[in-house]
């Protein structure tokens, strides 16, 4: 199962000041752990929402509204997508993450991805068959009909 | 923290610290049974202390310190049984005096236990089931149970199998080490073979709703990004990785609505896992940096890779795709490989193409009763305006096939073709 882990913005990250130096290597440490790990699908810092905009629908109205966004702790300044096989597993591998933010006080959020659709239960027996064969021989199969 | 939620939690840790405990443990007991053994103990350990004491920082380097003075005190208590435990034994004493930081013995920073681990999980002394289930128990932290549902085996079965392997290891005196020199590439094709089956394994499991299954793709594909790190110089566990990638891109993609599969070149591509793609692409990039010929799954991985360049199936490049079957029949030749060629080389520039291909292959004893040939055939004489010959192979694929819906298929178009 996915996960999408989601780092939540400071007013440091909103203020546009780059990480330390030292949490940059650790950060990057912490990264390849991830890799190393089988589990690091997609990972990006985000820019600060000054650099951002929204799209506001009401009806059929759109309007733009540029950064800066106010409610800060709301906002996000970076995320990871992951593969793990629990929640419980993203949790632990949230607790070993270094503080994203120190300094002030912010939170990581970690949301579970759809995937609901993935696997159909409904296939029968002779359906798998037939999925076995399409592995055999994919591209003669698209001959087929 | 309830007590479940910190099973939940020990569950999850031990999941993400086995291997590396296991592959810590065997390099200083030299056998994967008792190794595993050890930190099984260190598991119940902490399912002892944890829920009153709360998970501890490092849990990795506490279950390591658990395991390994179980390992001594069993040492001791056993008044050093016979001379190899005796001297593994003070081996033991010996780094733990020169390196009292326990953490030590789990600081594995290149990780060269785990591909210890993973080469003698995955040795040809045992067979490829035995392989299978072992990798996946030591490498993957699948518990016994697990695995046996995801293969559809009793658990006693699958118990056995696991046993055995580890006996027939230390009865062979496998060696704990990476393979060298001329040794390694024949090693390494097993182990890639045995994540490859895993993944097929969970790739053609549509039958059941069991989650096991499915997320076998899962796992392998985890087991081939971690092998990927751990050996990054080696083509063919790029290609691996990337052919994995890209086939699980297409997994909600390739049934419809009903469960009926869907075929390739009918998929709609906006249900492709575009994160898979992008991921497959660029390890098929890895490796074919390497400098090397490709092997046989990198040059899977690149004709995967032509369909997932498609935007639409109109735009797939039929010609490269007719090479690259070219030269995978020459790293693995194949009857099969070489019927998906003429295809590939039909599509690419016409049916007479294809169809002399085919006609050679119809000799092969090994595509005899292979119902795709005749079916490929009949559909490539139909192209060429050959309706009375087309009508005969659809009646022998419909003849050969042993899945119904596709016989009733078959027997449509021969009827449908015009004489």
């Amino acid at each position: 199962m996915r996960f999408m882990v989601i780092v939540k913005a400071d007013r440091n990250s909103e203020a546009g000041v780059l990480p330390s130096t030292e949490l940059l290597a650790q950060m990057g440490k912490y990264n390849e752990e991830l890799v190393k790990a089988g589990i690091m699908l997609a990972g990006e810092g985000l820019q600060p929402s000054s650099r951002g905009a929204r799209v506001r629908f009401s009806g059929s109205k759109r309007t733009v509204i540029d950064g800066p966004f106010a409610e800060t702790k709301e906002l996000i300044a970076g995320f990871w997508l992951w593969q793990v096989r629990s929640r419980e597993e993203a949790i632990e591998w949230v607790k070993r993450m270094p503080n994203p933010m120190p300094g002030t006080e912010s939170e990581v959020e970690i949301r579970q991805v759809f995937e609901a659709e993935d696997f159909g239960e409904q296939l029968t027996p002779e359906l798998r068959e037939q999925e076995e064969r399409l592995r055999s021989g994919i591209e003669a199969q698209q001959k087929q009909r | 923290m309830t007590a479940s939620d910190t099973h939940r939690a020990i569950d999850a840790v031990w999941r993400m610290e086995s291997a590396r405990l296991i592959a810590g443990l065997a390099r200083l007991v030299r056998d994967v049974g008792l190794a595993e053994d050890l930190a099984q103990d260190a598991l119940v350990a902490a399912l002892e202390r944890w829920p009153e004491t709360g998970i501890p920082d490092n849990p990795g380097a506490w279950l390591m310190a658990t395991a390994r003075h179980r390992a001594l005190d069993g040492w001791r208590r056993n008044k050093m049984l016979d001379r190899k435990h005796a001297e593994l034994g003070r081996e033991l004493e010996a780094r733990q005096e020169a390196a009292p930081d326990l953490d030590t013995a789990l600081d594995d920073p290149v990780g060269d236990d785990l591909l210890r681990l993973i080469f003698t999980t995955c040795h040809p002394v045992l067979a490829p089931e035995a392989r299978v289930a072992l990798t996946l128990r030591l490498l993957g932290g699948l518990t016994t149970e697990e695995i046996a549902r995801a293969f559809l085996v009793p658990v006693p079965t699958l118990a056995q199998r696991i046993v055995r392997a580890k006996r027939t290891l230390a009865e062979a005196r496998v060696p704990f080490e990476v393979p060298r020199g001329a040794e390694l590439a024949a090693r390494l094709a097993s182990v890639l073979e045995v994540i490859y089956l895993v993944f097929n394994e969970g790739y053609s499991a549509t039958a059941g709703d069991d989650w096991t299954r499915p997320a076998l793709c899962e796992d392998a594909l985890r087991m081939g990004r971690v092998l990927a790190a751990l050996a990054p110089r080696e083509s063919e566990v790029h290609g691996l990785v990337a052919l994995m990638e890209i086939q699980a891109s297409r997994l909600r993609a390739r049934t419809g609505r009903s469960g009926e599969p869907v075929l390739l070149l009918d998929q709609d591509r906006a249900r492709w896992d575009w994160v898979l793609v992008g991921r497959g692409l660029a390890a098929l990039e890895r490796a074919e940096a390497m400098g090397v010929a490709l092997g046989p799954y990198a040059l899977q991985a690149a004709i995967a890779a032509c369909h997932a360049r498609a935007r639409t199936a109109d735009a797939t490049d039929w010609a490269r795709i007719a090479a690259l079957y070219d030269a995978l029949a020459q790293v693995m030749p194949s009857p099969v490989v070489e019927l998906n060629r003429a295809v590939a080389l039909s599509m690419a520039f016409g049916p007479a193409a294809g169809l002399a291909v085919v006609e050679r292959l119809a000799a092969e004893p090994a595509l005899r009763d292979y119902h795709l040939l005749p079916s490929v055939r009949a559909d490539l004489l139909l192209r060429l305006g050959r309706g009375e010959e087309a009508r005969e192979q659809f009646l022998r694929a419909a003849s050969l096939t042993r899945n119904a819906r596709e016989q009733a298929l078959l027997l449509a178009r021969a009827a449908a073709t015009p004489g």
